[in-house]
């Protein structure tokens, strides 16, 4: 075989496995939601998870969003201001923290921060053979354990989401209203000229669908985990790589259908 | 009784299982010897149908678990229980959930009872008091104990052991092994043991299977393997160099 064989071999055999992968993936998440609608559910399960992802992640989402705010309003004023167009520094940070920031990098955060986690979690519980122990325990490891973290992703994200808005706004207000100078009227009147409920609405529909990508991926590589420690710190890695990837890449896609 | 019928088994290239046969009686304790990487947890995992086989049955009072779905398996798992080797309890539970999960997740007693049982249990592998400490707490041989605790806190027909003595030191090993002897005996249970451990089989089984090369070579009684004529089970017993068995 051949340079030139020998690389196309390996890159059909990565597309391969990639495919074959994401076709898991799926078939986890159909799994996930026929044991969503099985009764009874983990109440108890759920909220411990929806505190982990989303009361814990307030912090570290509170200070991105503000600072995202306030580099936006300040970068944004340096460009309307050749145009003297500073009044516009409100509804554009509004719009781009509602729209696509807010979304985005509350994902990027909660899937360094609980995706990372869920993934860590599920893989030592694989390699110290708790998940088989569910399994000879008659009890669906999927149900007890992925059910509850998928809820948590999806609900929690939306939530950190519209504080991460919140503070986003008000970082672009600090900024532009104290520090530049710009009329707070003129600031908040231009938020609400611009800003549609749909942008908001959209924005969170977007953070609902990552907050699915993370923990689903989280889960899946967790699950899947082989080996001792080194296998656990991979499938952290490869969780977070994919994850942050899917998320960006389904931006994209969902940015062009929504807006 | 559960019989093993000409079971095939690999991952990759490995072949693991090679047409093995056995059978268990029950009411009894029946170990599995083999070295290190022989498949004793892999049949150990079929038996319970975390593995299925590519060849071959494994039949439960006649019942071919290997053609069962996983909600027809479940209603057979129900009658077991297992202790495995790092005795798998939940990190994120106390001792106390951990024993109380499977009558949780299958009963309907009240939290009272529930309650008592745990405490019974627990008291039943010399346990008292240790409801409320997190796994992390505790040291290996009372993880181990634990692990049992829960592996028969449904009562089970039959209890499965994966190395139970493996990681111990001398004194709590044995202390196992007679936690073992005596829970079999007290709750009458069938016990499944695979170990490498050739003082804990001796102690704890009625009959032991030695498994070598993907099949069981030899199967008999504690004393019938001693007068084993067969040089792989003598090497393995003696734990001799020299012989069938080859370092790989």
């Amino acid at each position: 075989m051949n340079r030139a064989d020998s690389f196309l071999d390996q890159l059909g055999k990565t597309v391969m496995r990639n495919i074959e992968e994401m076709g898991k993936i799926i078939m986890l998440f159909f799994s996930t939601v026929s044991w969503m609608v099985r009764p009874p559910l983990k109440i108890r399960d759920i909220f411990k998870q929806m505190e982990f992802v989303g009361v814990k992640s307030i912090f570290v989402v509170v200070l991105t969003g503000g600072f995202t705010g306030m580099v936006m309003a300040l970068q944004g004023y340096h460009g309307f201001k050749m145009f003297s167009a500073e009044a516009l520094v409100g509804s554009t940070v509004a719009l781009g923290m509602t729209r696509e920031l807010g979304p985005v990098l509350t994902s990027l955060m909660v899937t360094a921060r609980a995706g990372s986690a869920m993934t860590a979690e599920l893989g030592t519980m694989k390699v110290t053979e708790q998940i088989d122990a569910l399994y000879v325990m008659a009890a669906n490891p999927i149900k007890h354990l992925i059910v509850p973290r998928i809820i948590a992703g999806v609900l929690m994200v939306p939530i950190l989401t519209i504080v991460a808005d919140f503070v986003g706004i008000l970082g672009g207000y600090f900024v532009g209203v104290e520090i530049l100078n710009i009329n707070p009227g003129v600031f908040v009147k231009n938020i609400y000229k611009y800003v549609e409920l749909d942008d908001i609405f959209n924005g969170l529909i977007k953070s609902a669908f990552f907050g699915l990508i993370l923990s689903l991926i989280g889960c899946y590589k967790g699950f899947n985990t082989e080996g001792g420690a080194e296998g656990v710190g991979k499938a952290i890695t490869e969780a977070v790589v994919l994850s942050s990837i899917s998320i960006l890449v389904s931006d994209y896609f969902l940015t062009a259908i929504m807006f | 009784m559960i019989k093993l019928v000409d079971l095939y088994k690999s991952f990759g290239d490995v072949h693991v299982l090679r047409g093995l046969n056995l059978e268990i009686e029950y009411g009894k304790t029946t170990s599995i010897i083999g070295r290190s990487g022989s498949g004793k947890s892999v049949l150990l995992k079929h038996i319970i149908g975390l593995l299925k086989p590519e060849r071959g049955h494994v039949f439960i009072d006649d019942v071919d678990v290997t053609k069962l779905d996983e909600k027809e398996m479940n209603e057979i798992r129900k009658r077991f229980g297992m202790l495995f080797q790092g005795s798998a309890l939940f990190d994120s539970m106390t001792v106390g959930e951990n024993v109380a999960f499977p009558l949780r997740e299958h009963s309907r007693l009240k939290e009272s009872e529930i309650k008592q049982i745990v405490i019974d249990r627990l008291r039943a592998v010399g346990l008292t008091g240790v409801e409320d400490k997190m796994p992390s707490e505790m040291s290996g041989g009372m993880k181990k104990r634990v692990g049992l605790a829960r592996a028969i806190a449904m009562l089970p027909e039959i209890v499965l052991f994966d190395e139970p003595t493996t990681g111990l030191d001398p004194v709590m090993a044995e202390a196992i092994n007679q936690l073992i002897v005596e829970t079999q005996k007290n709750f009458n249970l069938t016990c499944i043991v695979i170990s490498h451990d050739i003082h804990s089989i001796y102690t704890v089984s009625h009959k032991v299977a030695m498994l070598y090369d993907g099949v069981i070579v030899e199967y008999g009684t504690p004393d019938e393997l001693r007068a084993s004529t067969n040089p792989v089970t003598i090497q393995f017993l003696s734990g001799n160099i020299e012989g069938p068995i080859t370092i790989v």
